[in-house]
Order: C-alpha cells, then sequence, then structure tokens
C-alpha cells in the first residue's frame, strides 16, 4: 500500500481545493443571484413526510397499502391470526416447492416457527460455507419492518442473519409480526436511528419485491440475480 | 472544429437517419414514460419534493468538506479504509494496489458510472485480471466490448433477437430470445463468478455524512451479492455523492427511483457501513472506499455551474431530450451522455475540445424540468457556449455578427437588403442543398422559407396612408 503520507496528502490536496472553490458562493436552487440560505427546515424528515406517496393513520389503512403495494411488486404477502397457522403456511411452501434444505438464522421468531419443517439446515449465526448456501432452496429470516408506503422489507445484516440469506437462494422467506409494520420511509429511518444507532450493522437494506431486470427491451423479469421468489409471512 | 466534434457530427449524421434505432428507443421511452408519470402522480407533491431535494443537495454540495471530513472519520472509525484519489489514473492505481496486496485474480463488478469514467475495466484486464460485469446489461454491452449506451438503461438500443445472438457467439448458450431464458442465461453464467471472485467492486449513489455508509440502489440483486461474498470489498464514489444525513435517503431513494426507472422504490437499496462487523456471520473482511475528484473541484470552482454537481445520474434528462433520443448515447463519446454530460463532460475533460455538444441542443428545457434535483439544465449549455466563445472567439461568428449589427443599425441599408433578398431567393432554388449553397448546412435536411413579399413596415405603411 502507498505510505501514508501521501494517502495524507492527496486528501489535503483534494480538501483544499474543495475549499479554495467554495470560498466562492454560489446562488440558492431556483432564485438565480440571492444570497445562499442556511441549511433548510423543509428538509428533514417531518417536512419529506407530507410530499411523499400518502400513507393512511390507522393501522388497517396502512396493511391495506402494504398488501396493495406487495400485489404490484409480485411479493407474496400472507396474513395469518396465529403463529400456529404460520408454522403450517411454511410447511405448505415446503411440499409444493419441494424444498430439501434451507438456510436460516436463530432469533425469536424464526426458532418459534421453523421447527416443523423437518429440514436439513444452514445457520448463518456464525461463519457458514457460501457454497452450502448456494445450495439452499430457500432463505428464511426474520427483519427490522415493513414499510407500508413501498410495500419494502427491512432488514440489516445483525437482524436477518446476515449479508447473503436474503439475496443468495432462490427463495427469500420473510417471518414478521404485525407490530413490526411502520407507515412510510420516514419512520423506517427514525427506526434504524433509535435501534441501532451509533453502533450501526455493516448493512441496512430495503427489499421491495423479488430481484427483477428490465434490461432486455426494458421487459420485466424476476430473479435476475436474487431470489426470484419473495414471500412474505406476518401473524 | 476538434477532432471530437468532426466525429459527433459524422456519427449524429448516421444516428439521425437510423429510423430502426429511433423507434427502439422511442417504444423503450414512451413505456418509461407512462410508468414514471405514475409514480410521479403518487407523490403528494413531487415539485415540493424536488424544491427540498435540490435544497439538500445544495446544502451537502456547498459545504461539501464539512460532509466528506464527516463522512470519512465515521467510516474509518469503524474499519474501512479510506483512499483519495485527484485523478482517474490515481484511483485505478489504488485499486490494482488492492488487487497486488491481496494476490487477487478476478474482480466481480457491480454496475459504476464512474468506474466508466476512470477506465477501471482497461486497467484492471491490462494487468492480467479477470473482470466481470453483474449487472445483466452492463454485462452484455461488456460481452459486446462497447461502452453502456445509457447511465441507467445500458443495453437499451439492442433487440432480444441481437442479445441471443450475442450469447450464443459469446456464452454458448442461448435457447430463446425470450428475455426471461436470456436473463436466467446470465444468471447462471454470473452465480460461479460471484462464488470465486476475490474481489467485489461497486459504484455508490449517495455517500451518507452523518453515519458514515455509502447507499447502493439497485434492481438485480447484483450488487448485494458483491457486497457479501468477496472478501474485499471496494467502492469507487466521487466526492460529489454526499448527503448530509442518513432520513434524506426518504426523500432519494423514491425520487432516484421514480425519475430513473418509473418505480415507488428500486428493488434493493442498500447502506454499507464498514466491513464485516464483531458478531456479524458474513461480508467482506475489508472494506476500502475510494473518493475520487478527477476535476469534480473545477466544476465545483464555477459557482454558476456548481448544481451540476447535486446530479444524482437517474437518466431523467437523458430520457427526456430530443437530441438524446435522436443521435443515440454512443454518438457523444462520453462517460455522461445527454444534456448532463453536455453540461458536465466540458469540465471533466476540456471546454474546447466537447464545446460542440452544449450547441447540440434545440434549448427546449425539457430536460432542467424533468431533472428531480432541479438542476439548470439547459441554461448551463447556454453557460458553456459563452464560456467557449469568450474563451476563444470563434471568427467568422463574430465577423458575421459584426456585419449584422452594422447593417440591422443602418435603415437604408436594412431596407436594400432585404429587397435584394426578396429577388435573389428564386435564384437560390438552382443552387439549393448544392455544394455551392451558402445555407447548405440548413437546407440539405429543411426548406428554407419563403420571405414575405411585402415586409411589416411596408403593410404599416400602406395601411396608415
Amino acid at each position: 500500500m502507498k505510505n501514508e503520507e501521501t494517502v495524507l496528502s492527496e486528501r489535503e490536496k483534494i480538501l483544499a481545493r474543495v475549499r479554495e472553490a467554495l470560498s466562492v458562493p454560489a446562488h440558492v436552487p431556483g432564485a438565480h443571484g440571492l444570497a445562499p440560505l442556511a441549511a433548510s427546515a423543509q428538509s428533514s424528515a417531518a417536512g419529506v413526510r407530507q410530499w411523499l406517496p400518502k400513507v393512511g393513520n390507522s393501522f388497517a389503512e396502512q396493511l391495506g397499502l402494504f398488501q396493495k403495494n406487495a400485489t404490484e411488486l409480485k411479493t407474496d404477502f400472507q396474513l395469518f391470526d396465529s403463529a400456529e397457522e404460520m408454522r403450517q403456511a411454511l410447511v405448505r411452501l415446503r411440499d409444493a416447492e419441494g424444498w430439501k434444505r434451507v438456510a436460516c438464522h436463530s432469533g425469536d421468531l424464526t426458532n418459534a416457527i421453523c421447527p416443523p419443517l423437518n429440514l436439513p439446515m444452514l445457520r448463518t449465526d456464525k461463519a457458514y460455507d457460501v457454497h452450502e448456501m448456494e445450495a439452499c432452496d430457500a432463505g428464511i429470516s426474520e427483519c427490522d419492518a415493513l414499510v407500508a408506503q413501498t410495500g419494502s422489507v427491512l432488514v440489516t445484516s445483525r437482524s436477518a442473519g446476515g449479508r447473503a440469506l436474503s439475496v443468495l437462494p432462490p427463495h427469500h422467506v420473510v417471518i414478521a409480526r404485525r407490530e413490526q409494520l411502520v407507515a412510510d420511509l420516514p419512520a423506517a429511518f427514525a427506526l434504524v436511528k433509535t435501534k441501532y444507532a451509533p453502533d450501526f450493522p455493516s448493512m441496512i437494506s430495503f427489499i421491495t419485491g423479488p430481484s427483477r431486470t428490465g434490461d432486455i427491451e426494458r421487459i420485466l423479469v424476476l430473479g435476475a440475480h436474487g431470489p426470484k421468489r419473495l414471500t412474505i409471512l406476518v401473524f | 472544429m476538434s477532432t471530437f466534434a468532426t466525429g459527433f457530427l459524422k456519427q449524429a449524421r448516421v444516428m439521425t437517419a437510423d429510423l430502426r434505432h429511433r423507434k427502439i428507443i422511442r417504444t423503450a421511452l414512451t413505456n418509461y414514460e407512462i410508468v414514471r408519470d405514475k409514480r410521479k402522480g403518487a407523490f403528494q407533491s413531487w415539485e415540493s419534493a424536488r424544491s427540498a431535494a435540490a435544497e439538500t443537495k445544495w446544502e451537502a454540495v456547498n459545504h461539501l468538506d464539512k460532509y466528506l471530513v464527516e463522512f470519512v472519520s465515521k467510516l474509518e472509525a469503524r474499519g474501512t479504509k479510506l483512499h483519495w484519489a485527484s485523478t482517474g489514473a490515481q484511483a485505478s492505481e489504488i485499486i490494482l494496489e488492492i488487487v497486488r496486496e491481496k494476490n487477487a485474480r478476478s474482480v466481480i463488478k457491480s454496475k459504476s458510472m464512474t468506474s466508466e469514467e476512470v477506465h477501471l475495466n482497461d486497467a484492471l484486464e491490462k494487468a492480467g485480471l479477470e473482470v466481470v460485469e453483474s449487472d445483466l446489461g452492463e454485462f452484455i454491452m461488456q460481452l459486446r466490448d462497447e461502452p453502456p449506451y445509457h447511465i441507467v438503461f445500458p443495453s437499451m438500443h439492442l433487440t432480444r433477437g441481437e442479445i441471443k445472438e450475442l450469447f450464443e457467439r459469446e456464452l454458448g448458450d442461448a435457447p430463446s430470445d425470450s428475455p426471461e431464458e436470456l436473463t436466467m442465461v446470465a444468471r447462471r453464467a454470473l452465480r460461479k463468478k460471484y462464488l470465486t471472485a476475490d474481489i467485489g467492486f461497486t459504484g455508490a449513489n449517495f455517500a451518507i455524512a452523518e453515519t458514515g455508509m455509502i447507499s447502493i440502489t439497485e434492481n438485480e440483486g447484483n450488487a448485494r451479492l458483491t457486497a457479501a461474498l468477496p472478501k474485499t470489498m471496494v467502492s469507487l464514489l466521487g466526492i460529489e455523492k454526499v448527503l448530509p444525513r442518513l432520513e434524506d435517503l426518504a426523500l432519494f431513494l423514491p425520487m432516484l427511483a421514480t425519475a430513473g426507472t418509473g418505480q415507488a422504490l428500486t428493488c434493493y437499496n442498500t447502506m454499507y457501513g464498514g466491513p464485516r462487523q464483531p458478531g456479524e456471520c458474513d461480508g467482506p473482511e475489508e472494506f476500502h472506499v475510494i473518493l475520487l475528484d478527477n476535476r469534480r473541484t473545477e466544476l465545483l470552482a464555477d459557482a454558476e455551474q456548481r448544481d451540476a454537481l447535486h446530479c444524482i445520474r437517474c437518466g431523467a434528462c437523458l430520457n427526456a431530450c430530443p437530441i438524446f433520443r435522436n443521435i443515440g448515447g454512443h454518438t457523444y463519446a462520453t462517460t455522461y451522455s445527454g444534456p448532463i454530460g453536455s453540461v458536465i463532460t466540458p469540465h471533466l475533460r476540456g471546454l474546447q475540445d466537447w464545446k460542440h455538444l452544449s450547441a447540440a441542443s434545440s434549448l427546449c428545457g425539457g430536460c432542467t424540468e424533468v431533472c428531480p434535483v432541479k438542476i439548470d439544465l439547459h441554461h448551463h449549455l447556454l453557460h458553456n457556449r459563452r464560456n467557449a466563445a469568450k474563451e476563444k472567439p470563434a471568427l467568422i461568428e463574430r465577423s458575421l455578427y459584426l456585419i449584422f449589427g452594422f447593417v440591422a443599425n443602418r435603415p437604408a441599408l436594412w431596407s436594400l437588403g432585404k429587397k435584394l433578398g426578396r429577388l435573389s431567393q428564386p435564384l437560390h432554388n438552382l443552387v439549393k442543398g448544392s455544394a455551392l449553397d451558402p445555407a447548405r448546412s440548413w437546407t440539405q435536411t429543411r426548406d428554407l422559407p419563403p420571405l414575405a413579399q411585402e415586409s411589416f413596415k411596408d403593410w404599416w405603411k400602406k395601411r396608415n396612408r
């Protein structure tokens, strides 16, 4: 590697050029020639919320919106009244797709829901072999939140079994509780901060539907590199 | 005229006459417009969101030194190795040093226009490495040995038939021309590469100063895999990518998706704040972030055009631009094409060589209108023209305007000119469009409107008699 001095000096050179450039103030956006503004209060999360797509206030409205978004995104969203119903649904998924082996991480929910699967299970609680995960038929994980506004699942490397579990197997199954539904993106980012700051997980990801591409004639194809199917089970 | 300008004119002439190309692009972009407008309509106020985004980017870019230092110190605190590169060559050299240190043989890449800007693939391949683009569109373009056609849709100018032929020739695997099956061919081919690559390379869409994270937006999951499987992760980003706060993403992620592809949110929006942390089961052992200047500070120094650094590379201005739609992405011969490319390339590569791009515009303002961060694009094209003329006056143009000014200020001369014009216009038909025609560059593809037989002034005089 380069020695410490050149690294530092390149940094100092660039920062010096930045400071020199900024000594001439720029006009404010949309108002040519006026004095520069201070940081805008409008950019705060509270301000943003009123311009983003609308989300209802009640839980029922938010759940309905999540469901509608999931359908549009081709996410399979299933809602249950009890943990037992969810266990049965997971077993039905296993049978329908003929799962031989799944990848999973330990957590309160996964530990409660997965045992009836009765399958060989790759655990991602500590380092694992990626080739083994690649051979799994599904990856089952928990999540941090479900976002009604966009139909997204919020996962992190800490809450959802690492970085690969939610993208490497061909089918990603998320198990969640109703209480994990949040209204919108500002709420989701607020949750990330209150839950983790300052010790954030090394990866935080919003998953919005199964992997997709439109690179051939702009025609939608699911399962480009990540999972072809995304199933969200909620009770 | 610069050799770049000559080449541009030549290629533009070919492409504007290519009706097949025009039809492919028009179909793709019409579909894009329909979904994008639906998504814009879902915002409670898209216009207010644009203003907020512009203000946030203004805040970031106009305090860039402060936010860069914050970004870097937060990242370093959690074990990320930071590098600074003044030029593209330096950026490539830093990556090559990481490669040498790791004894790496293969690199898997997710989509990064910044790496196109510094010609990273060339540098890595010259050093004997296997480099694989994992974004489907970029993978297709790599197989064709061509640069991306569009910054967001790299292979939008190709038909499924052409891609089938390409896969057959290069991979020996193309069961049919269905987009579904072709995508699966690429998926199979690239899966193997992920599992064996030594280094995962990514770009970044945003750099969050407050928490020290990069944010990557993608649809395919290829960046997620690139950042999950190889032991070393390297990310290259321009210094202008900074956003002040984590929650700014609540605005920028949906806006980028809406303007870029007409989605409410792109499939994967992921923030990376370091290498694998204690207690985590996977992810790279080492994470390197390279901050690239490459003459961005020169653009920063131009206060008038500084807002061009607000760009989030959504491609909306390319999609809206009548010039882009007709001449196509490759004609620009630049990393960044379309209106934003025409504005910034003269700053990145030299004004006199690239000023012709600012003249290739109808100044319709369509780009400015669709820009999610409100960059004053079409005025910047005028600014570039003005700056180029100021720096190096065009003598013929200048003398023509001097003559015009002289005549226009003398009513007698002016009316004589009008009369001569009316008398001589029928003669113009004899040479119209030929090599003898002084107005040839206009008339070879267009009609010249006939001069009125009676001027307004004459008519007014008659009327008041």
